[in-house]
């Protein structure tokens, strides 16, 4: 019973120790000395998903993967990356759903159509009714 | 024993609530004077005191830590602060949605009680629908989300609640958005009564509009509250994320903004009438699909949906009864209610118009983006749709929306042309233009933070132009109101662009005693120090932070562990100046003798949140004009009536 008390502590606690033990990538917290560089990596983070938390990029999130995602930005733009070349090398690890920058694409269309198609809509009724009265 | 009082209290509501439904259907059909008819509104008062009961009970087991009450179990601790007890009553599913309740039957109550300008009629089939929409909120709690349900085996001790959560932000941030919401669904019953009984007139507008203003003033409150709180608590600055929480709350406040301007149109000229239900019934359905959003778990994953699909099923079946009802009986009836007084496109109805096309558009924008990486993830399409989508397509129909609020409340109602009003184009044309170019020239500047900066100035001035060449003390009340939340929204505007803009950013790893500098602060830190709390422990970094060659300020950022349930949280400190705030975290062991800090400085971030608070108070201000103004007529015609009565007997 003992034994099996110690094992479920270990499994509870295991993951949080292993957040802990494992030191931070060193750019995770970490501003890159060329500032300009640092801009450009900061503005990319900022629109590249934290895929272990809810609706945060990795620029504003805790989570150790942010954290190692964040160094692995911040040394490919020192070393000369573009940023567009950045993204790419991330979405070919992980997939489109790492980026929030909204490409028009096959699946992404309906986002940009619709809310122009409404509009128009609505411009047209309005417009008609207003020709009715003058 | 009193967990299942307040469970009895909550089935005898929901019957008070079929009494309710059946009463108005009742009346319509047979007349107001059946004696059926005569319990419709007795029957939503009492249903308001039995709720209150059974949520009073639900506080009760919570300030005790009932723990053979699952919920409480599950939820609370016996070591956390009894102010967190309590507010764990509703941080939870079955207790939030007994707050929704609790809330509902309190407005159908105080309908009941006090609303007699409208034909009796209208009111009946008001309140019928008001107790539809409550009886199909106590099924889901009475058949799926029973909080006061028993342990068959009292838990030695609560799971705790999420440490993010235990926070005076999260002990007012529902109950706000709740009222707000449930404000809406008394909007909402009020349009499907006057669908009901086709009287789409002014006096309807007018009965309904309170409710709309002080939802409305509710929700700014909450969105407001929620997003100062993501904002300290989560400890990266960010105050936005778009996150479909967030966008849940934010998708109500569009709708009723924007009815809240159709309203007004319809209350004081008699047109938009069918536009004025139809948002009516919009609004609502944001507060439910926000609901459902939130408490169905269908955001953490589609999949995760379809696992424990009991709960969201409900709340989605619901969704769709209430909705598809609404948008079926508007449907029917939509042919016959004219579309009211007519106007010419330079008006101030004409401008209103374009405000509740581009908030419709808004609001598609957001719904679009908060509903379809859902609808792709059905087809295991896994779509990121985040700030890089919402901040430029919305701003596409916000800046346009902007610059006709500048304008519109400058026009005259039914007719008038831009000829009369040149001057004051001019003005705000002045002041918009002038802006980007300065911006641009100092700072070489983003175009979005750029346009908001410059429209935020506009706006600023514009929205005092109203009340040129009045009498200030002569302006009514309701004017005030529009003039201040107007503003607000400039204000709140400025505070963003000026975020976005000027916000510098500083990650340092320090040794005690070492310093370091972000914007025109120094911060150097002292000491690092272990702190303990009731149910935490936490590393605190003594800091002095000094502003240009100011009075060194002092704080202690901490870094908490939780242990019931364990959970590392930041506890972010704020230096408070007029030109900004100083955002200071205490990040980790950089094991090598130093700490890691986190530190912004944020020129006028605290701007956006005053422009909110800004908004609610124009809001207030506009209920309580509307109210005084309601009450004075309501007292002309009683005295008018009793005059007449004297005279007959005279």
């Amino acid at each position: 019973m003992k034994a099996f008390f110690i094992l479920l502590a270990t499994i509870v606690a295991f993951p949080l120790a292993a957040q802990d033990g494992a030191p931070p990538a060193p750019f995770a917290y970490r501003q890159l000395d060329n500032p300009a560089q640092e801009a450009a990596a900061q503005e990319l983070m900022e629109t590249l998903r934290c895929l272990k938390c809810q609706s945060q990029s990795i620029a504003d999130s805790d989570a150790a993967m942010a954290g190692d995602m964040r160094h692995q930005v911040r040394i490919r733009i020192a070393a000369g990356d573009s940023p567009d070349e950045v993204r790419d090398w991330l979405i070919e690890r992980y997939g489109d759903y790492v980026s929030y920058e909204p490409v028009m694409s096959a699946t992404t269309w309906p986002l940009f159509a619709i809310p122009v198609l409404l509009v128009l809509v609505a411009g047209l009724l309005f417009a008609r009714r207003f020709r009715r009265r003058a | 024993m009193i967990a299942e009082i307040g469970l009895a209290a909550l089935w005898l509501a929901a019957a008070l609530a079929v009494l309710q439904l059946l009463g108005g259907v009742l009346a319509l059909r047979g007349g107001t004077t059946s004696d059926i008819a005569a319990l419709t509104r007795p029957a939503a008062i009492l249903q308001g005191g039995l709720v209150a009961v059974s949520f009073a009970a639900l506080l009760y087991v919570f300030a005790i830590t009932d723990l053979s009450v699952k919920l409480v179990a599950m939820n609370s601790h016996t070591l956390k602060p009894l102010i967190f007890k309590l507010s764990g009553a509703w941080g939870n599913h079955e207790g939030s949605m007994l707050l929704w309740v609790t809330v509902m039957a309190l407005a159908g109550a105080l309908i009941a009680g006090i609303e007699r300008r409208l034909p009796e009629k209208t009111m009946q089939a008001t309140l019928a629908a008001q107790g539809f929409v409550a009886l199909g909120f106590y099924a889901f709690l009475l058949l799926s989300s029973n909080p006061f349900e028993r342990l068959a085996q009292p838990a030695a001790e609560g799971l705790g609640l999420n440490p993010l959560l235990q926070d005076i932000g999260l002990a007012l941030h529902p109950p706000t958005l709740y009222f707000g919401y449930v404000g809406l669904s008394v909007a909402f019953s009020f349009a499907v009564g006057a669908l009901v009984t086709k009287q789409v007139t002014p006096a309807f507008a007018r009965a309904m509009r309170p409710w709309i203003l002080g939802a409305w003033v509710f929700l700014t409150l909450g969105i407001t509250a929620g997003s100062y709180w993501a904002y300290y608590e989560l400890g990266w600055g960010g105050y936005w994320f778009w996150d479909p929480v967030e966008n849940a709350s934010l998708m109500p406040w569009l709708a009723a903004t924007a009815l809240l301007h159709s309203a007004s149109v319809l209350a004081s000229r008699d047109a938009l009438r069918v536009w004025t239900i139809m948002l009516g019934v919009v609004a609502f359905s944001m507060s439910m699909l926000g609901t459902f959003l939130v408490r169905s778990g269908i955001l953490t994953s589609v999949h995760a949906f379809a696992v424990d699909p009991e709960r969201g099923s409900f709340i989605l079946f619901l969704l769709a009864l209430y909705i598809g009802g609404a948008l079926l009986l508007f449907a029917l009836r939509a042919g016959a209610i004219s579309e009211g007084e007519r106007f010419s496109v330079a008006s101030r109805e004409g401008a209103l118009v374009v405000n509740n096309v581009m908030l419709s558009a808004i609001l598609a924008v957001v719904l679009l983006g908060t509903l379809y990486p859902l609808l792709t993830e059905a087809f295991d399409v896994r779509v990121s749709v985040g700030p890089p989508y919402f901040n430029p397509v919305g701003a596409v129909f916000t800046f346009p929306m902007l610059a006709v609020m500048a304008v519109g409340p400058l026009l005259r109602w039914r007719k008038d042309g831009f000829g009369r009003i040149t001057k004051e184009l001019a003005l705000v044309g002045a002041v918009l233009l002038s802006g980007p170019i300065l911006f641009a020239l100092l700072f070489g500047m983003a175009i979005l933070p750029l346009l908001g900066l410059s429209f935020a100035i506009a706006l600023a001035v514009a929205s005092f132009l109203p009340l040129k060449g009045r009498k200030l003390r002569r302006v009514p009340v309701e004017t005030w109101g529009m003039v201040i939340a107007h503003f607000g929204i400039a204000v709140a505007l400025f505070g963003m662009a000026s975020e976005s803009a000027f916000s510098t950013e500083k990650l340092a790893a320090l040794e005690e005693g070492g310093t370091t500098q972000v914007g025109p602060w120094s911060v150097q830190l002292q000491k690092v120090e272990p702190v303990a709390g009731p149910n935490w422990t936490a590393l605190a970094g003594r800091m002095t932070a000094t502003y240009r060659d100011g009075e060194p300020v002092e704080i202690a950022p901490q870094s908490r562990n939780f242990w019931a349930p364990p959970q590392q949280t930041t506890e972010s400190v704020l230096v408070t100046r007029w030109n900004g705030q100083l955002y200071a975290v205490m990040g980790s062991d950089a094991n090598d003798g130093r700490w890691q800090l986190r530190l912004w400085w944020k020129p006028f971030v605290t701007l956006i949140w005053y422009g909110g608070l800004l908004i609610a108070l124009g809001g207030v201000l506009a209920l309580v004009g509307r109210v005084q103004k309601d009450l004075k007529r309501r007292y002309v015609t009683r005295r008018a009536a009793e005059r007449r009565v004297d005279m007959e007997n005279g």
